[in-house]
């Protein structure tokens, strides 16, 4: 399953044993044998609606570890391919087709209660990304855009796109220990608007990642109760 | 255009989808949850077969495919075949698909005591 657009090593495959590319990732651990059906953890017969959460970054910025640290399921990788045919995609033989790009993301879950689980996905920040995402993530709830301080400009065209596309989302600076900037100086960094919510996370820590969504569901209730506009 | 036999040997995806690049429609979502409604039957093409065992409880489109390790779209098309012959149901998620269209806030408060209970 070969993808330059996914920022996490295969999670069935061996752990690498150098050269780790996410700098945020656990520390590595045996493998554990994934994938194998005896493996899964089935949702109750219950679950009746699922919600999406996508959590977008560039490369390395941590999107993984965040889905792992709240997810009740290890997190799964799997791919979608199509050719990219403008801002328009026609699928027509596209899937098998020579052009086709296939991009690669990262998902967990959580069961919210008996019938709503909410899964939140991993995605590429990069460009060519894009174009696949009213088809996949139509309907989302909201987004997380992850940034590392290091590489701010990394999120610059993410938050384009979701503004672009009028997905709500709010930013999380994953912390690296990089350079310490203010909240104000990440704001007019990211030409942030005054009402989207900026936290902080160790992307690592599932009481953060739990913070994190929590303060973009907060978000988004206040934008659907027309508390901010 | 004729359908691929079984004794061809082109694309392993396209002979999995019988030549069809494409979901007859867009009946699923990433997150559409997928339950089994009868038990495979012998003959029954493996990827089918596999899908009917898995969603025995409720699975969603996209667990599928990372556990068949299919493209989500090729994963659409097999889905599509277990519906129109009833051997599958569909629970499609309750959010508009419509961009730019904010959830019910009654949704997101269940969502909110949902995560905080984690």
């Amino acid at each position: 399953m070969a993808s330059a657009t996914s920022d996490t090593t295969d999670p069935t495959g061996p752990v690498p044993a150098t050269g780790a590319p996410d700098p945020a990732a656990a520390p590595a651990g045996p493998a554990p044998a994934a994938g194998l059906p005896s493996d899964r953890t089935p949702l109750l017969s219950t679950a009746s609606n699922a919600l999406k959460i996508v959590v977008v970054g560039g490369f390395g910025v941590g999107k993984t570890t965040l889905v792992r640290s709240v997810s009740e399921i290890r997190p799964l990788n799997t791919e979608e391919t199509m050719t990219q045919a403008g801002q328009h995609v026609d699928d027509n033989s596209a899937v098998l087709a020579k052009s086709a790009t296939t991009v690669a993301f990262d998902f967990g879950r959580i069961s919210l209660n008996e019938e709503t689980v909410l899964y939140l996905f991993g995605a590429p920040g990069q460009e060519r990304f894009w174009f696949l995402w009213d088809r996949l993530f139509a309907g989302t709830l909201g987004a997380v855009v992850l940034v590392d301080t290091r590489r701010l400009a990394d999120s610059w065209y993410a938050i384009d796109r979701l503004e672009q596309h009028g997905t709500p989302f709010i930013v999380a600076r994953n912390d690296f220990g990089g350079p310490h900037y203010t909240h104000q100086e990440i704001r007019d960094a990211l030409d942030l608007l005054p009402h989207v919510p900026l936290v902080d996370c160790d992307a690592r820590s599932r009481e953060d990642g739990k913070a994190v969504l929590i303060a973009l569901v907060q978000h988004l209730h206040r934008l659907a109760t027309g508390q901010v506009y | 255009m004729r359908r691929p036999g079984r004794d061809d040997t082109p694309d392993r995806l396209y002979t999995l989808t019988g030549g069809r690049s494409r979901a007859g429609s867009d009946a699923f979502d990433l997150v559409t949850l997928v339950v089994s409604e009868f038990e495979p039957t012998p003959g029954m093409q493996s990827e089918h077969t596999a899908i009917l065992r898995m969603c025995r409880r409720p699975t969603a489109v996209v667990e599928i495919a990372a556990e068949l390790r299919l493209p989500v779209s090729i994963v659409k098309i097999l889905l599509s075949d277990l519906l129109a012959t009833g051997r599958i149901t569909a629970r499609h998620p309750q959010t508009s698909r419509q961009p730019a269209r904010l959830p019910d806030p009654t949704v997101l408060e269940q969502v909110l005591v949902g995560l905080r209970n984690l």
